[in-house]
């Protein structure tokens, strides 16, 4: 029976309503569980000794003074925890030519940038080992750093790594039709250099992890705030010797990942080593200042680009050279490389066009690590391809909406193979813009922008159209060799009373993941809401599943939990159909009732139900299934990525005297398929439409020449706050993947993608009549002066 | 990271903390509102500190009118600061610069004194004090003495102030009938120190400017206080940027500073009604 979401009226019609969330009022109360919340018998606190230069080699270390710090127990050092744990390296076999060196829990002889962990110190409280940690005398010799991506791989750049021989972590060069032929004969070439700013992902609960050793039990179990238990079960076991089944992975309440938290850090898996060599629970929680230095940090990127377009507005050719150093390891186990790969994968995304080109350079450097934020590569790849159309729209003359409407795949041009070679099962370019000009009454802003320049305010409209890659299958990392399931689980019982438990191996870290089950189990089965626990993020519970990340959740999760509710709904109307001898394809169930199906008439509550079976099982037929307990897993087969796709804009003023940019107004009209709760999906939309701008305007790591983060704190690392923020109005257009009965694709990164791109595009659009033009995010009030020629010294 | 504090202790009036500062010698550190200190200490950037806890002196809260001024005690916080009605009526520019100071939870402890105390450069109120031609009220050992704002801030986290005395008051001359006040700063975001900021005040006697977040202490503008005087805004602006050495950071260069310093005096002077003198 498939479910009819057309017929908002039909019964137990949770998908696609707003639905309160289970765990709001929790949260919202201060009763969460973080990690930090946890507090165990005989736990202790480990503080990490950290690098203050950006390359040195460790001529030795004394812990003597530390270890007569009170309450300090132990101090580890790298080739302490070596012994006990083995080193990785960040690689995948499908990104061809990458390369890492091994990289251990604790540096050991050498450390690569500020921050990175050469020491550990337990201690029986936080203060104490950071009191013995401060005492702890490292004798370093400095070894020369590379900072600067541009310059990694000349001749005189000193090599990070002599074993891997350069600098060059990974290259990638994608091309598709003859681009040097396309610009050679095209109306107009428009070139620009671009560039993205360093950013963190700046999680409100910082990364956290405690572990404890059961020495009887030959038992890991480590409390974790991480996106991915699974994975990280998969990691402890193989990197400790311990067995994965003795290895259980619990994810409680979660202050906010973005990616953030999916990543293998140095210090935790030297938190789970420590507890297993000490036997006891091991607290670490990161401080604000060690997650400027140690979280990993994306989007480091310098691209030279350009477009070619026909005389009326047609791409020719888009030709792309993407640079971006990642710091001196790519990170397990997903690699650094991915970002990069995003930018080949994703420029041009929703244009039809035939040549096209691009390479992405990855460069080892001596700062902290970067790997998969919100939105990995998109907002770069939109930057970059949004830019260009603008660009070449004003050099030819061209309406920016007009020149998208002429190159946009049509609406029913589906399915299509990108440049890029993405294959995309449906999208909504059209039908997305028609929505988002309507929304924003395109013709009524022009107006007022030409008002306001009567009136000296220089206002802009930004326009960027996006692809956002969701519901990966096993093409992104399980084909590369990495133990991520693509593949996602679900279980869901009834219990005695009629209520109903879902365990599914996403994982909830604030977004919503535990109401998006709760309201898709609860249609599949026929009862309220309110009726279904969700239990998320215990390796030991759960079925397997890859967690959330890549804006699976609700596309993977939520079909596995769809499927396990339908499941648990035949199963129970079997029960039914024999109690009320009736054939189980007349009966339905209705907010927690066993009914006719016709009728609607109520026949038989499901705690009753649960009664009979559970207690006086004795008076069913012998031989009646009565498994009130289904499981369902879901993998995505058709296509290696569910693209979703939208548009937004961006209305601006920019102060040409002071060159600082307010936002007036930011609209996003997107696609994610089916929208299961759509407040949820708002309001996802427009956190990372919030993070998307911060990286517009606000949000850049600086480091100096000798790479020494400059700005390691909320004071001056600036995060877009609520008073800099627009109002955003999101509308949605509906293309539901055919893969699933639930239709679901990814929403959590598609505000994030297209911001940035919308804010500069806006811009641009106000500075354009000056001449000028900003490519250098985040456009800060002295690159807007500079852009002007205002200041030039 | 935790802070490593070592030892507090809470005086019950100006004696007893004098007498507490000074038992603590060099670690000793005043404690009034802890919107700097205790950040500070939090990052580990001071450590071992000896408390001195003054929050409880009600001797040094409130403001009270003392004829040709202001008194201001210097536990008074920035929210009432911001609130007060003597202060808007003949202290405006303190009631403007609570605006731009942070946010909510941080001016609902922040004392006045502290900011001056503490002396950021980019800070608001050691400029406006400067500004004001205020009087900066401190007690000591030897007993109680008055410093002028324009001599009190000396330099990065720096002033007059003796390491056994305390600051208590700020006095602040009331504007006269057609005096104007007005404060401008350019900002990355709202509530953050500004990327550079600037108090006029144009009263009979003539224009006073400072500049602040443009050097190591707020800068008292004299030249452009001059130019301004005899009417020249254009020369008021040179002068100005002549007068700032301002510093570059991760926010912004020296160069931009200079150039908004200018774009901010001659946005006050339109506020203020005219091209001065």
């Amino acid at each position: 029976m498939t479910i009819r979401f057309d017929n908002p009226d039909r019964p137990n019609s949770y998908i696609g309503k707003t639905v309160p969330r289970p765990n709001a009022r929790k949260l919202v109360e201060g009763r969460g569980r973080y990690v930090d919340d946890i507090v165990l018998p005989r736990m202790v606190h480990v503080a990490f000794v950290r690098s203050p230069l950006a390359h040195a080699r460790i001529e030795g270390i004394d812990a003597a003074a530390a270890t007569g710090v009170k309450g300090v127990l132990r101090v580890f050092t790298g080739a302490d925890l070596a012994a006990v744990c083995t080193p990785w390296v960040g690689v995948l076999a499908h990104l061809k030519g990458l390369k890492s060196p091994p990289q251990n829990a604790l540096a050991v002889d050498r450390a690569c940038w500020v921050g990175e962990a050469v020491a550990a110190v337990v201690a029986t409280s936080r203060a104490a080992a950071e009191e013995g940690a401060a005492l702890v005398e490292v004798d370093y010799d400095p070894l020369p750093a590379v900072t600067d991506t541009m310059s990694a791989l000349d001749a005189d750049t000193p090599v990070i790594h002599p074993g891997l021989g350069d600098n060059l972590a990974f290259r990638r060069l994608h091309e598709e039709g003859d681009v040097e032929a396309a610009m050679a004969s095209a109306h107009k070439v428009v070139s620009a250099r671009f560039r993205t700013a360093r950013h963190t992902g700046v999680t409100p609960e910082p990364r956290s992890i405690l572990v404890d050793w059961n020495p009887a039990e030959s038992q890991l179990t480590a409390w974790h705030a991480t996106q991915a238990p699974h994975m990280m079960q998969s990691v402890l076991a193989e990197h400790l010797d311990i067995p994965e089944s003795r290895v259980r992975v619990i994810c409680g309440d979660v202050g906010g990942s973005y990616g953030i938290k999916v990543h293998v850090y140095p210090d935790e898996v030297a938190t789970a080593a420590i507890a297993k060599v000490m036997g006891r629970p091991v607290k670490f929680i990161a401080d604000r200042l060690e997650s400027f230095t140690t979280d990993i940090h994306a989007r480091d990127h310098e691209i030279e680009a350009k477009i070619a377009v026909a005389k009326d507005g047609k791409i020719l050719a888009i030709d792309v050279d993407d640079w971006t150093g990642i710091g001196p390891y790519s990170v397990y186990p997903r690699t650094s490389a991915i970002e990069g790969n995003q930018v080949v994968n994703l420029c041009g995304g929703p244009y039809d066009f035939a040549n096209y080109r691009a390479r992405t350079t990855v460069v080892f450097q001596n700062k902290t690590p970067t790997c998969q934020y919100r939105a990995v590569g998109h907002p770069i790849a939109v930057a970059i391809t949004e830019g260009l159309v603008d660009m070449a729209a004003a050099a030819i003359g061209m309406d920016p909406v007009e020149i998208r409407r002429r190159n946009m795949y049509a609406d029913d041009a589906y399915p299509v193979t990108s440049p890029a070679k993405m294959r995309f099962e449906g999208l909504s370019h059209h039908a997305s813009m028609d929505k988002l000009l309507t929304l924003m009454d395109y013709d009524a802003l022009r107006a007022d922008q030409a008002e306001a320049m009567k009136r000296g305010k220089r206002r802009g409209i930004g326009i960027a159209s996006f692809i956002e890659l969701t519901n990966p299958s096993p093409f992104m990392y399980g084909i590369g060799g990495a133990r991520i399931s693509a593949q996602d689980g679900c279980t869901v019982r009834m219990d005695p009373d009629g209520s109903v438990v879902a365990l599914s191996g996403v994982t909830e870290q604030g977004q919503g993941t535990e109401a998006m089950l709760s309201q898709v189990v609860a249609e599949g089965v026929g009862v309220t809401p309110e009726k279904v626990r969700v239990i998320t993020g215990d390796t030991q519970v759960t079925p397997y599943g890859g967690g959330t990340w890549a804006s699976r959740g609700a596309g993977i999760g939520g079909e596995a939990a769809l499927q396990a509710a339908r499941a648990l709904r035949h199963s129970i109307l079997e029960v039914a159909g024999a109690m009320l001898q009736a054939d189980a394809g007349s009966l339905d169930i209705r907010d927690g009732q066993v009914v006719n199906a016709d009728t609607g008439a109520a026949r038989l509550p499901l705690e009753e139900l649960g009664r009979i079976v559970y207690f006086r099982g004795d008076t069913l037929p012998k031989g009646l299934p009565r498994e009130l307990v289904q499981t369902r897993h879901f993998i995505t087969m058709d296509y290696p990525f569910a693209f979703t796709n939208g548009v937004q804009a961006s209305y601006i003023e920019v102060d040409t005297d002071t060159g600082v940019v307010t936002l007036l107004k930011h609209w996003c009209v997107e696609d994610c398929g089916r929208v299961i709760n759509p407040q949820l999906v708002d309001e996802q939309i427009r956190g990372g439409i919030v993070q998307g701008l911060g990286g517009a305007l606000y949000e850049e790591i600086h480091y100096d020449t000798d790479g020494q983060l400059l700005n390691g704190s909320m004071a001056d690392y600036l995060v877009p706050m609520a008073a800099e923020m627009p109002d955003m109005v999101i509308g949605h257009v509906e293309t539901p993947t055919l893969e699933s009965d639930l239709g679901a694709k990814g929403a959590g990164e598609a505000g994030t993608a297209g911001a940035p791109a919308a804010v500069m595009n806006a811009i641009n659009d106000a500075l354009r009549p000056l001449g000028a033009q900003v490519t250098e995010m985040p456009f800060t009030p002295e690159r807007i002066l500079r852009a002007l020629g205002t200041i030039t010294d | 990271m935790k802070a490593s504090a070592g030892g507090y202790a809470r005086a019950n009036d100006v004696p007893h903390a004098l007498q507490l500062l000074a038992l603590a010698g060099a670690a000793g550190r005043i404690l009034a509102g802890g919107q700097s200190l205790v950040a500070a200490m939090n990052m580990r950037l001071s450590d071992g500190d000896m408390l001195v806890d003054i929050t409880r002196i009600g001797a040094l809260r409130g403001v009270t009118d003392t004829g040709d001024s202001l008194h201001i005690g210097a536990l008074t916080r920035h929210a009432e600061v911001g609130t007060d009605p003597l202060i808007r009526t003949h202290a405006p520019l303190l009631t403007e610069a609570v605006h731009h100071i942070a946010h909510a939870a941080i001016r609902n402890r922040g004392t006045i004194g502290g900011a001056l105390a503490h002396a950021d450069p980019a800070a608001e109120f050691p400029a406006c004090a400067v500004a004001l031609g205020a009087v900066i009220h401190a007690e000591g050992p030897e007993g109680a003495r008055q410093i002028l704002a324009e001599d009190f801030f000396e330099g990065v986290f720096t002033t007059a102030l003796a390491e056994n005395e305390i600051l208590t008051a700020i006095s602040v001359p009331k504007a006269d009938a057609a005096e104007t006040q007005i404060m401008e700063e350019v900002a990355r975001r709202g509530g953050d120190y500004a990327l550079t900021g600037l108090c006029l005040v144009r009263r009979a006697a003539g224009h006073r400017v400072a500049v602040f977040s443009a050097g190591p202490a707020p800068v008292l503008a004299r030249a452009a206080m001059a130019a301004l005087d005899a009417g020249d805004i254009d020369g008021a602006v040179a002068a100005l940027q002549a007068e700032l050495d301002p510093p570059s950071d991760t926010q912004a260069s020296a160069g931009y500073r200079r150039h908004i310093a200018g774009v901010l005096l001659r946005r006050a002077v339109e506020r203020s009604g005219g091209q001065g003198a």
